[in-house]
């Protein structure tokens, strides 16, 4: 499978991380290796295995549906990043995250 | 002192022959002296460590302790630690205080230890050579101009230093056995769902798991049975009784049947690593083990089936750095959508970026079947061979690296490369297994530096204090682990009463 560097923009803009013309080209190298790397898998017969998530054969534990955590919003909100844009004050306001907006 | 076993030091702590405060200066003496050469810890706060060491002289002095209290472990920066500064090796997180803290984090602080700082790592545990950390590099103690290996680079570095009594680390795809045997000690990776990942920065959630690093099998053993037990927070955690791991050490190991799979001695493996590895078995045979051949036909696949899940599980659990609530967020922006990307841009590392865009590229639609579902299916292939290897032998044995240390920028442009050496590593965190690497010699490079070679240790499911047996008997008749490294410098001289 063949990637080109504009695959590799669409991926990565799924994947929200800026990548420029010159790094999409050096991604593209890298990835081609690993991809290549990968592909030893479709030689594999697997016809009827059934796929493995977990090692032990476990289903998922249930609990009581009651309070466990308390509130920690202050401490949370103690360590948001700055806000940017030439702020470096905390991005929260009344207990909320601030971000761009969103909704005209 | 420092090379005294965790044994020993709780022995001189509980008869109050030195007091934790005294030991673990001697410990942060040595990190100021030899640290800014090695690189090994990313965070110390010498506060808050003499706070814990205060604290557990109370406990010693009121008879209240266990046998860690008092000591001084080095913890992973992958452990969030209340109060600590908690990168896990990326710039995404270089000024992230962590508001509470890991399972084992709280398991150390139950048992009284002491937290001596936090140890350097390829960032987000991505790398086998710890030199995606933003951190820099750390330096092989052995030779300054190697790697230590990775991911836990940091805790090897400390480990086989003597920079801490002992260390923790994690290990996704080898992260504890390759650094373990490339910097010479031992380091056990627990079977899946042993030690709780509560607080452990996610990797990859279906393979990660935390495990010690140490001096010696024994203290291996004593780590255990700090770290592991069941933790309802983490929804993979198992539910069974707890264990003393120490309980099997002094068992002989007349008529225990050593597998060695014909695949981890095959080509790719360096010559003078395999004479090492045939001169431990050897010592085995003399301690009345008898020898199996068998064979993991699949292991050759663990890479590329690796490299499909991985990534995959990796960038849908960092797909939360997205710079709105911790984290690294950009300086400057236009929109949300243009503050997610730059700031996830400017927060990672090439490494991790290439990871993350070949876990979206596996998982887009389409693809799925073709890449993640395969690579699930190859899973169950993998660990069935152990499962028939089980059935001929109790422990399988071979190298837990394909060479000793190699120099660091080697390997750095050559992914493909690097993702070699975990290949006799992977298989085991595919199934689920556990795996050590204990120290089985020294084997001369072309340049005629002398470097440490780990011999790797498989168990089955839930036989950690087993493989700790096979492992201690072993360092009963050999002296590898005891080797330490001569870092340049004069050891400090020591009070008196610390000699």
């Amino acid at each position: 499978m063949a990637l080109s560097t504009e695959d590799i923009k669409k991926i990565a803009h799924l994947s929200r991380i800026e990548v420029d013309d010159n790094e999409a080209a050096a991604t593209l190298t890298k990835l081609s290796g690993i991809l290549g790397l990968i592909e030893q898998m479709q030689a594999v017969d697997t016809t009827g295995i059934a796929p493995m998530s977990h090692s032990q054969d476990i289903s998922q534990r249930l609990r009581n549906d009651v309070v466990t955590k308390t509130n920690e919003r202050e401490a949370f909100q103690a360590i948001a990043p700055h806000l940017g844009n030439g702020s470096t004050e905390p991005a929260v306001a009344n207990g909320l995250y601030l971000v761009p907006k969103v909704i005209e | 002192m420092i090379n005294s076993s965790l044994k020993q030091l709780g022995e001189m702590l509980q008869a109050k022959k030195i007091s934790s405060v005294e030991l673990t200066q001697s410990f942060l003496s040595r990190i100021q002296q030899y640290n800014p050469d090695i690189n090994a810890y990313i965070a110390l706060d010498e506060a808050k460590t003499l706070t814990q060491a205060k604290a557990a002289d109370a406990l010693i002095a009121s008879g209240d302790t266990t046998p860690l209290t008092g000591i001084p472990i080095a913890q992973k920066d992958i452990f969030c630690a209340k109060g600590w500064k908690t990168t896990c090796g990326s710039k995404m997180l270089a000024n992230f205080i962590a508001p509470y803290d890991a399972h084992v984090i709280t398991q150390f602080d139950a048992a009284g230890a002491v937290n001596l700082g936090k140890t350097n790592m390829d960032e987000f545990a991505m790398g086998s050579s710890n030199e995606t950390s933003y951190f820099g590099g750390v330096k092989n103690p052995w030779d300054f101009k190697r790697v230590p290996g990775g991911s836990s680079g940091g805790s090897a570095a400390a480990v086989a230093a003597r920079l801490c009594a002992a260390a923790t680390g994690t290990d996704t795809g080898g992260s504890i056995r390759q650094p373990a045997s490339l910097c010479g000690f031992t380091g056990l990776k627990p079977t899946y769902g042993v030690v709780s990942r509560y607080g452990m920065i996610a990797f990859a959630s279906s393979l990660d798991q935390a495990g010690p690093m140490a001096k010696s099998a024994e203290d291996c053993a004593l780590m255990m049975n700090v770290m592991a037990g069941f933790d309802e927070r983490d929804s993979t955690s198992l539910q069974r009784e707890k264990e003393d791991y120490t309980r099997d050490l002094h068992k002989p190991l007349q008529g225990l049947k050593i597998g060695l799979p014909k695949e981890f001695f095959a080509e790719g493996l360096d010559a003078n690593v395999g004479k090492v590895i045939e001169g431990a078995i050897a010592e085995y045979k003399k301690l009345g083990a008898e020898i199996v051949d068998i064979s993991l036909p699949n292991t050759g696949l663990s890479i590329p089936v690796y490299y499909v899940l991985a990534p995959a599980e990796a960038s849908s659990n960092l797909s939360r750095y997205d710079g709105v609530r911790y984290g690294h967020r950009a300086e400057s922006y236009t929109d949300l959508m243009d503050m997610y990307c730059k700031s996830r841009a400017e927060g990672f590392g090439a490494e991790v970026k290439r990871r993350i865009l070949i876990g979206t590229y596996v998982l887009s639609a389409g693809y799925y079947d073709a890449y993640y579902l395969k690579a699930q299916q190859i899973r169950r292939l993998i660990a069935q061979d152990f499962v028939e290897a089980f059935k001929q032998c109790d422990v399988i044995m071979g190298p837990a690296a394909p060479s000793t240390a190699f120099k660091a920028g080697e390997k750095v442009d050559d992914p493909v490369a690097m993702y070699l050496q975990d290949i006799y590593t992977i298989s085991t965190n595919l199934a689920g297994l556990p795996g050590m690497s204990v120290p089985a010699g020294f084997s001369t490079g072309s340049d005629g530096k002398v470097l440490p070679v780990g011999l790797q240790i498989i168990g089955n499911y839930f036989d950690e204090a087993r493989m700790l047996n096979v492992a201690h008997q072993y360092q009963q008749v050999t002296d590898w682990h005891a080797q330490i490294p001569n870092l340049g410098k004069p050891n400090l001289v020591l009070p008196e009463e610390l000699k």
